[in-house]
């Protein structure tokens, strides 16, 4: 496997990724999903406070001839957002799963979380997904 | 050794001038005297001094870092990069036509009008429709235009349901930009195993909410779609409209005109299709051809004839209104006309048959080395895929840095999406023989050097006046203007 | 056969190309055409003509019309007569510029890519702006995007624009906006300005962009002075829509507090050519230029740390950002910016204060002398910059015909864009008018009825 896929958190079919943390998911882009876009340079933040719905886009990656909707990964009210992305989107590329998080949201409904992919699960789908290509 | 080139702004000393004006003849009176002084410029205007002399040499050195049409081959996809007459700038520029001033009294540009006339009756027989308008500027303006013109024909009608519009997934940018533009949403319709529109996909969509199909055709996989009237068939019977995007109308010039496969509205890009230069990016020039029950609703004013008398007709109620401020980009429009008027219609026939023939001919050259997906008779155009290059280490994007290198123009890179690693390549009509082939040759080289060291091709281009220049800088830190330190 | 010229192949060449192919005949290269849909006959156009004999058409179809060297022109109402210096069409007409396409190449595609660059760096020298793109098509469709552009940037959906802008602007904006679904509400004037009274009634948190024209249609200098703050109290944007050529003289757009400025940039050096091609400009405050449209120029650096021009932003852009573009704009006007950034060079900042100037003062010398006549009075009270607007005595369209049989083109009859202003009439004054020309014309005015 090429691409980084770490234990303990969750991922999407569009290759979100979502941590549990006191309450409020955090949520980023996975490392195959930033390898795939390339190099980032803007990413186009939710407002604090706004409503987020599972599957519809929250956030926009952009890269520099492609742009990429970041699709919630379950609803809630958005918490805080990574400003630090604003100035340096490339710390997306560089610690995917770390320093550079998307957004944070309120947990209302947790079987959301628990519905998506475990590390197994998404690498499988990762694989496919290339064989596909 | 590779150097920039200094701005324009490094250069000239204050007090240094490039122009003559005759002095002021009338009684002088200070700026102070005519305006508040509280309307009057705060700064004083900070622009470059500089003498006649270094301007030229300042642009003349710009143009040697460029790559135009006349510099050499530009098999640029869909954009039909063809050789730009000489002629037709000579007669664009004759003060007749470049210094008319567009509010003149209409007895005062019967001859501008007379050619408007005539461009009309030719293009109208070029592609099977019943009027055009002249005012979109582009094509992208041509597109939008005639969703207006559609939206107004439904509208009228009372139908005010129909919100979608279907383009399918081969369709360039400007279409579901356009799409958007004009208050439509955008269905995209996928492709079948042969690179056409999915028929069963369409037919499952089309309904009473469907305003408009748009197709080029042939597509930008340079595949005619061969169940047009199909489509046709379909989407009419909805109640909705086909659109085509004349962008590839090279390929079948006086072999088929859209008019006659069931198009209801076409926009034509003479910037391409007829020979006028492009520009570095404009101006360009995109038609709009109708079909008679959609003449009420077209841009304002219409030319036409009463006896020998050419005049703007204001008197449609049901027009869209103006798209541009005035008649659309005359001065294009004149060069395009002459080239018709030089082609004739056994020549633009011929035009097409020898952009098809090159385009089969190169692909079937270059079908020796690389992979080109859909294999079968192509259009004026085909789309190599470099997927396999890419696995070896340089793609689609590294090959077009290798073809500057040999003194090529690259095709279209990354388009259309359908293809992985795309190359999508337009010989046109003013290429030779002997150009496909030294071409051929140049990618036969560029595909042998991936096999040996795929890394020293994706580090080009070697040859060029500048290496390859930091796209994701300019990205993340834009610095769009100069500024003093 | 016509156009033979421009077709290299030859007969032979064609046989053998087919054969590599291996098809029979050219036919065989057609057959996915559908039968039904195959033209049948041969396209029913005018025989091809030899280069000479077009030209000849050409030429003919040219001696009908008039034109700014066979008559002394008066009209503006947005395109002007002004001096344009001969190195212009030299350098346009540079194969290597007007034959290359849009720079999605630039290590080859360094020159143009640096003159748009500059040419982005003078349109902000000019208006004060942060940013600029590479070109609209016309005054017109900036006016449109321009206020498009501010419903993006505000998410909002309603536009003001006072009748005082241009109508041919005004009638592109309409149209734009009608069918976006957007809504658009005309400001009233009054006495040739913009009702600010009424605009501050009008306004509400609903509104996206206000259009306004500096100088405005009929030539007046519109004092804008407090406008933008009453804008910017709800969070809309200002656009406007200006004369470049004024802006020499005139208070740039950024300091009435713009954040958008658009407008016709064909008094840059660029031949009227009957409406087109004409230089959309297009600028803003740097917080918008995620919204704005178009082509833009960038600065970056080369493999050896060069400094070199790219096309950059481009996710705003169609061809990668497809239904949610900023804008469906491709091709744009980069050769008219060319041109319009060769004049702004040549004629350096004295030129082209000094061409701003001149029009102001031989158009203010004009005004007096025009309604100092009997039956001809200023249309309304104010300054102008290179254009006024008079009331006069009889029907404009007669008063044309007469002056063009002195070769003089008149002024710009307004009643049929303003119902209300009957017998009145719109004219330029340029630096390339001689007092003589301006007394001829006033001769001619002289007991007209």
């Amino acid at each position: 496997m090429d691409y980084k896929v770490i234990d303990g958190l969750k991922y999407t079919r569009q290759h979100e990724w979502a941590r549990q943390e006191n309450g409020t998911a955090v949520v980023g882009l996975s490392d195959y999903a930033q390898h795939k876009l390339g190099e980032i340079v803007f990413v186009e933040l939710p407002d604090v406070g706004a409503e987020v719905e599972a599957g519809k886009s929250a956030a926009v990656i952009e890269s520099v001839k492609a742009v990429a909707d970041l699709y919630a990964p379950l609803d809630g009210k958005v918490t805080e957002v990574n400003e630090a992305l604003l100035d340096q989107p490339e710390v997306i590329n560089q610690d995917p799963y770390g320093e550079g998080w998307v957004f944070k949201v309120e947990i209302k409904d947790a079987s959301q979380l628990e519905a998506l992919m475990d590390k197994p699960a998404y690498e499988e789908f990762i694989i496919k997904e290339e064989e596909e290509e | 050794m590779r150097k920039a080139k200094a701005l324009l702004f490094e250069m000239g000393r204050p007090g240094r001038q490039g122009y003559s004006l005759p002095s002021n003849d009338v009684p002088e009176k200070s700026l102070e005297e005519l305006l508040p002084k509280k309307m009057l410029r705060q700064e004083p205007l900070e622009l470059p001094e500089l003498s006649e002399v270094e301007v030229i040499r300042h642009y003349t050195e710009l143009s040697t870092r460029n790559f135009g049409v006349d510099t050499g081959f530009y098999p640029l996809g869909s954009c039909t990069m063809k050789y730009n007459p000489k002629v037709n700038e000579d007669v664009a520029a004759l003060p007749g036509f470049a210094l008319m001033h567009p509010c003149q009294p209409e007895e005062t540009v019967q001859g501008a009008l007379e050619l408007y006339y005539n461009m009309e009756q030719h293009l109208k027989e070029l592609t099977g429709m019943d009027r055009f308008t002249m005012q979109p500027s582009a094509g992208a303006h041509g597109e939008l235009t005639g969703l207006m013109v559609i939206q107004a024909y439904h509208r009228n009608r009372g139908d005010h349901d129909r919100n979608k519009v279907l383009i399918p997934v081969t369709a360039h940018g400007t279409n579901p930009a356009t799409v958007t533009m004009a208050g439509y949403e955008v269905i995209q319709i996928p492709a079948d195993e042969r690179g056409n529109v999915d028929l069963e996909a369409l037919k499952e969509v089309v309904d009473e909410t469907t305003s408009a199909l748009m197709l080029t055709n042939p597509s930008t996989l340079g595949l005619f779609e061969e169940e047009i009237v199909e489509m046709a068939k379909v989407v009419h019977d909805a109640g909705a409209l086909l659109y085509y995007d004349g962008a590839n109308l090279n390929a079948i010039m006086g072999y088929a005109r859209p008019g006659d496969m069931g198009f209801d509205v076409v926009h034509l890009n003479i910037h391409k299709t007829l020979s006028t230069p492009h520009g570095g990016g404009g101006p360009g020039s995109g038609p709009v051809g109708v079909k008679e029950r959609l003449i009420p609703y077209l841009p304002v004013p219409l030319v036409d004839k009463k006896e020998d008398r050419f005049y703007f007709d204001y008197d449609l109620p049901d027009s869209i209104g103006k798209v541009q401020s005035f008649y659309g980009n005359f001065g294009v429009v004149v060069k395009a006309y002459n080239y018709v008027c030089m082609m004739g219609g056994a020549g633009l026939k011929q035009v097409s048959t020898d952009a098809v023939l090159n385009s089969n001919y190169l692909a079937s050259l270059l079908q020796k080395t690389y992979f080109i997906p859909y294999d079968r008779i192509r259009k004026h155009e085909f789309v190599v895929s470099a997927k396999p290059e890419k696995k070896k280490g340089a793609g689609a994007g590294d090959i077009a840095k290798a073809l500057l290198d040999r003194g090529f123009h690259p095709p279209t890179v990354y388009f259309p999406l359908i293809v992985d690693e795309a190359l999508m390549t337009e010989p046109n009509d003013t290429e030779s023989k002997e150009t496909l082939d030294d071409y051929a040759r140049a990618m036969e080289e560029i595909a042998r050097d991936i096999e040996e060291d795929a890394e020293k091709v994706a580090a080009g281009p070697y040859h060029t006046v500048g290496g390859r220049l930091d796209e994701v800088r300019a990205a993340r830190s834009p610095v769009l203007r100069w500024q003093k330190e | 056969m016509g156009g033979n010229h421009y077709l290299p192949l030859t007969d032979e060449d064609r046989r053998e190309m087919l054969k590599v192919i291996g098809v029979d005949s050219i036919d065989d290269l057609f057959s996915d055409i559908p039968a039904e849909v195959r033209l049948k006959r041969d396209l029913d156009l005018p025989p091809a003509m030899s280069e000479l004999e077009a030209v000849k058409h050409l030429n003919s179809l040219a001696a009908k019309n008039k034109h700014l060297n066979s008559c002394t022109s008066f009209m503006g109402a947005g395109v002007y007569d002004h001096f344009i210096p001969s190195v212009i069409k030299h350098i346009t007409g540079r194969s290597e510029f007007y034959t290359s396409y849009t720079p999605y190449q630039p290590e080859i595609s360094q020159g143009i890519l640096q003159a748009i660059f500059e040419y982005q760096t003078m349109i902000c020298q000019l208006t004060g702006m942060d940013v600029a793109n590479a070109s609209m098509y016309d005054g017109g469709t900036a006016v449109a995007e321009g206020a498009v552009m501010g419903c993006g940037a505000t998410r909002r959906s309603k536009a003001l624009v006072s009748k005082s802008v241009s109508p041919f602007y005004r009638a592109v904006l309409k149209n734009y906006f009608n069918s976006r679904g957007l809504e658009l509400e005309e400001i009233p004037i009054k006495e040739g300005f913009t009702d600010f009274s009424k605009l501050e009634e009008m306004i509400d948190d609903q509104v996206a962009s206000v259009i306004l024209q500096q100088p405005n249609f009929f030539g007046l200098v519109e004092d804008l002075d407090g406008v933008a703050d009453l804008v910017h109290n709800h969070k809309a944007a200002l656009v406007m829509s200006v004369d470049p050529l004024s802006l020499p003289v005139l208070k740039a757009p950024a300091d009435y507090g713009a954040d958008i400025v658009v407008g016709e940039g064909q008094a840059l050096g660029v031949p009227p050519s009957f409406g087109g091609p004409l230089l959309g400009i297009m600028a803003a405050r740097s917080k918008f230029v995620r919204q704005l449209p178009g082509r833009i120029a960038g600065e970056t650096v080369d493999s050896e740390g060069n400094r070199g021009f790219v096309l950059t932003l481009q996710t705003r852009e169609q061809h990668i950002r497809r239904e949610k573009a900023s804008s469906n704009i491709c091709s744009n006007e980069a050769l008219v910016a060319l041109a319009a950034a060769v004049y702004m060079a040549s004629m350096g900042p004295q030129g082209m204060r000094e061409v701003a100037e001149q029009c102001a003062q031989k158009a203010a010398y004009a005004f007096e002398k025009i309604t100092a006549l009997d039956g001809f009075e200023a249309a309304f009270k104010g300054h102008n910059f290179k254009e006024f607007a008079v009331k006069v005595p009889g029907k404009p369209e007669d008063l044309n015909q007469k002056l063009l049989q002195k070769d003089i083109l008149g002024g710009v009859d307004i009643a049929p864009f303003y119902p209300e202003l009957e017998q009145t009439m719109l004219f330029a004054v340029t630096e390339k008018r001689t007092r003589e020309e301006i007394d001829t014309l006033v001769r001619e005015l002289e007991g007209w009825k």
